[in-house]
């Protein structure tokens, strides 16, 4: 019964879907309950953000850096085609204020930070430290997981700001020292289109939800490895795959509610 | 790592971190330029707003006084009307003139205000008498095309 096998395997893979949503959900909700602990010895969090901010710094200044170096001189070629070319600090600034800064700078943590984050906790898990934890009374969720998360929760905006800085100071070195636009309406130009609410702070609520997902993407893939050596990897693979196609679903929908075309 | 390496670490990356924001907020965005000071609000009426948002600028002679804080759609007149935040330091006499203008041929739109010569100067909460609307291109071509304007595209009062 070839139909009824096909039929098996799209039900179980469904079923399976759904159960692994619903206990990730279930670990995030457990994540914020036990979170106590990640603030009140905060060198914990404390830790685990010079582990996962303070250790992506270089890729996320070098990568913000040449980014805004790119847009400088691809809005520079474009711009010049209009007459315009001094609209080319806000076509900067807004980019990546709005949609580079967080997304990228998201990605980049995903991949720099989120691996490691899985990596570390599924071999925790495979060498059992997870469950001598729990031998010992001690919750593994209050004392491993909460510290990484509130880490990676509050890195990520950081990083995204200092990305979107970067980027500016990029487009700035391109736009106006190598190329030579006028500098007076480069920082003119960014300063009337670039709105502190609709601009700013949308790009920092979005890398907030990025910094959630991304991390919780990635203690959740750790925490559920299969204890071998292959699957540790395969989680570590999976954290990446999930997390990047995560933010940029996410950055289409909260794109779409922060930027109606009003 | 030695504890307080990784604290010096840390706290050296949060600084930076919010020092970025604060260059975005400043540098970048126009938080620098909201609410300077005191300022009181004066509402004008235009048959079309044109492109102009809200937080767009209120200028005379070039200097930013002011901004946009809301435009809607008054029902009673089916005109627009935009309230403006204006700082407190500048007054403008009663017969002041309101108009929508735009920076270069693409720019932002923006509210410039043209002084009149009367004693009396406009109070918190009081309207601007005579405004001109936004040039709208299209409207300007088709007066062009059609020789002399038809009165009914005429966006100007």
């Amino acid at each position: 019964m070839p139909i009824a096998r096909s039929l098996r395997g799209i039900g179980s893979r469904v079923v399976n879907g759904v159960w692994r949503i619903g206990y990730a959900t279930r670990f995030f909700l457990m994540i914020l309950r036990y979170s106590g602990p990640s603030f009140r010895r905060f060198h914990l969090t404390v830790k685990e953000m010079f582990s996962s901010g303070v250790m992506s710094l270089i890729i996320i200044l070098v990568a913000g850096m040449f980014v805004g170096m790119v847009l400088g001189l691809q809005g520079y070629e474009t711009l010049k085609r209009y007459g315009s070319e001094s609209a080319l600090g806000s076509l900067v600034a807004l980019s990546l204020v709005r949609e580079l800064g967080p997304v990228l700078a998201a990605l980049l943590f995903a991949s720099r930070a989120g691996s490691a984050m899985t990596a570390e906790i599924g071999l925790m898990k495979a060498t059992e430290q997870i469950a001598a934890m729990e031998m010992m009374a001690v919750n593994p969720i209050a004392r491993v997981i909460a510290p990484r998360f509130w880490a990676g929760v509050i890195s990520m905006p950081l990083l995204a700001s200092l990305f979107s800085a970067m980027g500016v100071f990029g487009g700035y070195v391109v736009g106006v020292v190598l190329i030579g636009v006028d500098e007076g309406s480069f920082w003119s130009q960014m300063q009337d289109s670039v709105d502190f609410n609709h601009d700013i702070l949308n790009g920092l609520i979005k890398s907030l939800v990025f910094g959630v997902a991304v991390t919780v993407i990635a203690l959740f893939e750790g925490y559920d490895a299969p204890p071998t050596a292959e699957g540790v990897s395969g989680a570590t693979t999976r954290t990446v795959v999930e997390s990047s196609l995560a933010i940029l679903i996410l950055d289409f929908i909260l794109t779409a509610f922060m930027f109606r075309g009003d | 790592m030695e504890r307080t390496a990784l604290d010096l670490w840390v706290g050296a990356f949060v600084v930076t971190g919010i020092a970025a924001l604060v260059v975005l907020a400043l540098k970048v965005g126009n938080l620098s330029t909201y609410n300077v000071s005191d300022t009181y609000q004066l509402t004008a009426y235009f048959t079309n707003v044109g492109g102009l948002k809200p937080t767009a600028s209120v200028r005379s002679a070039g200097v930013l006084v002011g901004r946009v804080t809301e435009i809607k759609l008054d029902v009673d007149r089916y005109e627009a009307k935009v309230s403006m935040s204006i700082d407190t330091r500048y007054k403008f006499p009663k017969d002041t003139f309101a108009n929508i203008q735009t920076a270069g041929l693409l720019g932002e739109n923006y509210i410039g205000l043209l002084p009149g010569g009367e004693e009396q100067m406009l109070k918190s909460g009081e309207v601007f008498k005579k405004t001109q609307s936004a040039m709208v291109l299209e409207d300007l071509i088709g007066q062009f095309i059609y020789g002399k304007p038809d009165g009914k595209s005429a966006s100007s009062k």
